[in-house]
């Protein structure tokens, strides 16, 4: 036979991949799981930003009366901190894992409104990069200003022309607004796919756990961000019109920008949460070899914490001096919302027990999550205490509270979540040995930072000073805090490492390396862009188990 | 494939009584859930506003009562459910006639707006500055104003559509949801009313 | 007693108070402080009891039914869906917690919020500044700055009751072993107390972000003997020392811009902008406890400022050599 080479026929030629491929692929997409690796990665660049900022404040806080940065310079780094955590990290954090999840666990091919979806992305990025521009552009004619420097919930008056001149203030309140719209889209459409777009035989006892934690998520964020962009409105309008809500010079409230805003902020620490807990949800079930140890119950704790958050703001506004019986009533509304969610402790134990515990590094952090969300939810209790809170509220016993709750619980679930899906969105498995290195290296950081500033709060030391005396018994407390820092640097390097290594040259990690039961492992990994050539028809909560399973599957028993 | 095996054994009959409430239903009124939270703080920074000012002009002293605004808007209500009716039923003529008026009813209520306002501005010298009377007042009604714009808008876009011969038959739907929304909008008016030249005064 | 006498008496006094930089929470040296420390450590041992029990349990499930080397990877353990039984015993226990927290909350709360000011009580005027404490005792007709002075009250008789308001943004005051923090609020007056039970200085600081100088908005309480009190009060309520009203230092001062901003009683300076100055050395600090108050940090802080407290809102009036040497010795005259 002869030897000559057909020309090989290709379905598409293949050609270099070119710029208005770029664009149409990442730009132009509706695809929920490029939009939810989207707000992943900008959530994790914005990580990085702000936790450098932290590191600068540590750097300055390590000794007493020290002169590594101003207060000007120090009060923008804490108030930039704060903002960008909350809405430029968490928020886009809960867009991301429900965009890309929800979904492919429920067994739909796509969210209810895929151009709603990239309208709320681009509407996040916009407005984180306004905030930003605040740098540059805060100064306003006057040159007065720069990027915010009030603190994170800018309380008024301090905000108002008077007080705050230059623009910074103005930057603040239209980025997160912006921010916030963009978060509205995004919680509208996982609410709707939700409730339309379910799978046949996907009740919704059936959904999984995590697809419950974040509907009842969407559902707080529409509910809360309202009352937050009404007081951003409000401000815009006083410092741009002169209108006189806040401005107590002409007669206006300081408390109500307070009532609006924690009204907003406290479910919103909920939110924040939440994407942790629908991690875990997950997690820890599959690499404990058992069920979620009474969903029926998690769902109720989950629903209840969903309408109970919205009555427990005034915590933040004890030392407003509001009645005895307004205290009291917060008080035990506080107290009564962490009931729920100090319940799901014991259910996510209850599901450890009697388990095979493996301890790859997405379970590694989900331990590391438990013990230090027990800490967090303990020293809220002790906030909720009114009379406790009028010495701890305003001092580093409540940063480190909430540093506790949102790095010790929010961040360690977001990297367990991080470390579990990843084979499913790359392909690629993360190294598990660098990986704990990641996991100790910053577990160990984050406690030598955290647990020191609870006893500085009892000391006294209040919050957002950029320095202070020596002599008053907070110098060893703060130095521990400061090296603490460089092990937190030490593990994201780590981590930003194995990431890079793994994109290089990373083990294929086939459709379901963890032996999941939920949908989205039934798939291949990544994902095509239909996520299943067929749509699933499910008749339990871990389709895959029955799969799996044909003996004994889940809805032999009616689950 | 693995989605091939995930199918037990009464999947087709399942698929077929599988039946989800529509998205756009469901995403509606969740957006009005969502745009009634935000009206009810602006409301409760009126109600909570109400006497507090430290100087005048006061609510007694320069509102008076938009009755003809207020008939307009809310027959407009009607007039957008007399549409949505032609639609189901075909009559485009009826639908198109119903939508113009809906529309012209709701221009009168914005001129009426905006004629109020002239006077409270130029003649009152009530402005967002004035007192917490002029910043709740302006900021409540003229949140609602600008949804009252946003369904013209809408309503508009259909109107003009549908005279150019855009098959209007098959976006019914698209109709009903915008007729929640433009009800939604007038609901909020009645509270506003209440507040603003009830209450307030 | 000439006043010079006095002022030193009191100075010294002062000094020779015990200073209590070191402010644990659970150290309280008043009775609102003492009511939250109490409360505070029964919440600490439930919290902590719930800790060591949870954390136990948490630790004991991770270590018992860890995956062992010789376990078969495909043998799955059985399959708990849940127990009714158990989320309701582990619900109802965390209810009857809270429900005895917030009972006890309850009565502190009102305890603390609702006493009523004894007939001795002292009564003091507080308000907040950009970045400095106005004080005005109503009851002596004395203005004062920065400092605290009260009668110390062994039996709470003579405890002080304070209005707190504020002249521009939020702030908070906060002297941890006397009582937990109040805020003072413009437009709004707010309520509190403490009761020092004996002499000493009490450190605080303000709790409630102001702006750029926040951290060294700082606060003492000088609580006194109750007849060293009434001394002190005497004294205060004198106008300027008659050294400071001949000496040169004042001529300078009265021709500057410090009067616009600055009270000296007895002279024309007649600003309320700033501090009242009339008996500055009776204070053991300037700036509001940003430096101490000695002769070079004297001259220093009015030579610049912005030096030790930049971004407060005292400007350098660019004085030269001889006239900061003058307005130097004028203020430590005033006694």
């Amino acid at each position: 036979m002869a030897t000559t080479d057909f020309p090989i026929q290709q379905a598409t030629p293949a050609r270099e991949f070119s710029f208005s491929d770029a664009l149409n692929t990442w730009v132009a997409t509706v695809d929920h799981k490029r939009l939810g690796l989207m707000y992943v990665v900008t959530a994790l660049l914005f990580f990085v930003i702000s936790g450098s900022m932290a590191v600068l404040i540590r750097i300055q806080l390590a000794l007493p009366n020290n002169h590594f940065i101003g207060p000007d310079m120090f009060n923008r780094l804490f108030t930039m901190h704060g903002t960008t955590m909350v809405f430029l990290v968490g928020m886009p954090m809960v867009a991301g894992f429900s965009n890309y999840l929800v979904p492919l666990m429920i067994g739909a091919r796509d969210m209810a409104f895929p151009r709603l979806n990239a309208f709320g992305y681009w509407m996040f990025l916009f407005g984180g990069l306004l905030l930003y521009y605040s740098y540059i552009g805060g100064g306003g004619l006057s040159g007065a200003g720069s990027a915010p420097d009030f603190g994170w919930f800018a309380y008024a008056p301090l905000t108002e022309r008077a007080f705050s001149q230059g623009n910074a203030a103005d930057y603040w309140a239209l980025g997160v607004l912006i921010a916030g719209v963009g978060s509205i889209a995004s919680a509208l459409n996982v609410i709707v796919t939700v409730i339309s777009l379910r799978c046949p035989g996907m009740t919704l006892r059936r959904m999984p756990m995590f697809v419950w934690v974040m509907l009842v998520d969407s559902w707080l964020i529409l509910i809360i961000l309202p009352p937050l962009s009404a007081a951003q409105i409000m401000l815009l309008l006083d410092r741009n019109l002169g209108a006189a809500f806040f401005n107590t010079q002409s007669g206006g409230s300081a408390l109500l920008w307070q009532h609006l805003f924690w009204i907003f902020g406290h479910p919103e620490v909920y939110v924040l949460i939440f994407p942790a807990f629908a991690i875990l949800s997950e997690v820890i079930p599959v690499f404990s070899r058992k069920p979620l140890f009474g969903k029926s119950a998690m769902v109720g704790a989950i629903v209840a914490i969903g309408f109970i958050s919205l009555g427990v703001w005034a915590h933040h506004m004890f030392t407003m001096g509001m009645t005895s019986l307004t205290n009291t009533f917060f008080a035990a509304s506080t107290m009564l919302v962490g009931i729920p969610t100090g319940i799901k402790i014991f259910n996510w134990t209850a599901t450890m027990y009697g388990g095979k515990i493996r301890f790859s590094v997405p379970m590694l952090f989900c331990c590391g999550f438990l013990l230090q969300f027990l800490v967090a939810g303990l020293t809220g209790i002790m906030l909720a205490v009114a009379p406790f809170d009028w010495q701890l509220n305003g001092s580093y016993f409540l940063v480190a509270h909430f540093h506790f709750t949102l790095i010790g619980g929010l961040v360690f679930g977001l990297f367990a979540g991080i470390y579990y899906w990843y084979p499913k969105a790359t392909g690629k498995l993360l190294d598990e040995t660098i990986g704990k290195w990641h996991f100790w290296l910053f577990c160990i950081g984050f406690n030598m930072t955290f647990i020191p500033l609870h006893f500085a709060g009892f000391l006294g030391m209040p919050r957002r000073i950029y320095t202070y005396p020596a002599g008053r018994g907070w110098e060893t407390w703060n130095l521990i805090a400061s090296i603490g820092v460089i092990f937190q640097v030490l593990g994201i390097l780590i981590w930003v490492w194995n990431v890079v290594r793994t994109t290089m040259k990373g083990a294929p990690a086939g459709d379901d390396p963890w032996d999941g039961w939920t949908l989205e492992w039934s798939t291949a990994s990544p994902p095509p862009v239909y996520n299943f050539e067929k749509l699933p028809v499910v008749r339990s909560s871990r389709p895959l188990w029955d799969l799996k399973h044909p003996e004994d599957p889940d809805w032999k028993y009616g689950e | 494939m693995a989605s091939d095996s995930l199918v037990p054994v009464n999947a087709l009959e399942m698929e077929r009584e599988w039946i989800l409430p529509d998205r756009g239903k469901v995403g509606i009124i969740f957006l009005i859930i969502t745009e009634t939270v935000l009206f009810s703080m602006f409301v409760a920074t009126y109600l909570i506003y109400i006497g507090k000012s430290l100087n005048g002009p006061y609510p007694k002293d320069v509102l008076e009562i938009p009755v003809v605004a207020t008939i307009c808007l809310l027959s407009s209500s009607l007039t957008i459910f007399f549409a949505e009716r032609a639609l189901e039923h075909n009559r485009l003529g009826a639908f198109k006639l119903w939508l113009a008026i809906t529309i012209l009813l709701g221009l009168e209520f914005l001129t009426t707006t905006a004629l109020e306002w002239r006077k409270l501005i130029y003649e009152d010298h009530l402005t967002m500055a004035t007192n917490q009377f002029g910043s709740t007042f302006y900021s409540l009604v003229g949140l609602h104003g600008t949804h009252v714009i946003v369904g013209l808008v809408f309503l508009l876009l259909v109107l003009i559509s549908t005279l150019f011969g855009f098959p209007i038959e098959t976006q019914l739907r698209r109709v009903v949801f915008l007729s929640w929304y433009w009800h939604f909008v007038d609901a909020v008016w009645v509270v506003v009313f209440t507040v603003v030249y009830v209450i307030g005064r | 007693m000439r006043i010079e006498t006095l002022a030193l008496l009191l100075q010294g006094q002062a000094a020779g108070l015990p200073e209590h930089r070191i402010t644990d929470i659970f150290k309280p040296l008043a009775t609102p402080a003492r009511a939250e420390a109490q409360i505070a450590e029964l919440t600490l041992a439930i919290t902590g009891a719930i800790f060591l029990i949870v954390g136990f349990l948490i630790v004991f499930t991770l270590w018992r039914f860890r995956r062992k080397p010789g376990d078969d990877a495909h043998q799955e353990p059985a399959q708990v869906y849940g127990s009714n039984q158990i989320e309701i015993a582990w619900t109802a226990i965390p209810i009857l917690i809270v429900f005895i927290l917030i009972g006890v909350s309850a009565r502190v709360i009102a305890s603390v919020q609702n006493a009523s000011p004894p007939a001795e009580a002292l009564k003091i005027r507080l308000i907040g500044h950009q970045w400095w404490w106005e004080i005005h005792y109503s009851d002596y007709g004395i203005v004062d700055a920065n400092e605290i002075n009260m009668p110390a009250t062994p039996d709470g008789r003579m405890a002080t009751y304070f209005e707190l308001q504020s002249a521009d943004v939020l702030h908070s005051i906060w002297i941890p072993q006397l009582s937990g923090k109040l805020d003072l609020i413009p437009n709004r007056t707010n309520y509190t107390w403490m009761d020092p039970r004996s002499p000493g200085i009490y450190f605080g600081n303000c709790a409630e972000y102001c702006g750029t100088q926040h951290a060294y908005m700082l606060l003492r309480v000088v609580a006194r003997a109750p007849q060293d009190f009434k001394a002190w009060a005497a004294a205060e309520q004198k106008p300027a020392a008659p050294a400071a009203l001949a000496s040169d230092g004042r001529k300078v001062f009265d021709s500057l811009a410090c009067v616009n901003c600055h009270t000296i009683r007895g002279t024309r300076a007649v600003g309320t902008f700033g501090p009242d100055l009339t008996h500055l050395m009776s204070r053991q600090t300037i700036a509001s406890g940003a430096l101490e108050n000695s002769h070079d940090n004297l001259k220093a802080w009015v030579d610049n400022p912005q030096d030790a407290k930049p971004g407060c809102l005292m400007p350098s009036m660019k004085l030269g050599a001889q006239d900061l040497e003058a307005v130097t010795a004028y203020l430590e005259l005033l006694k």
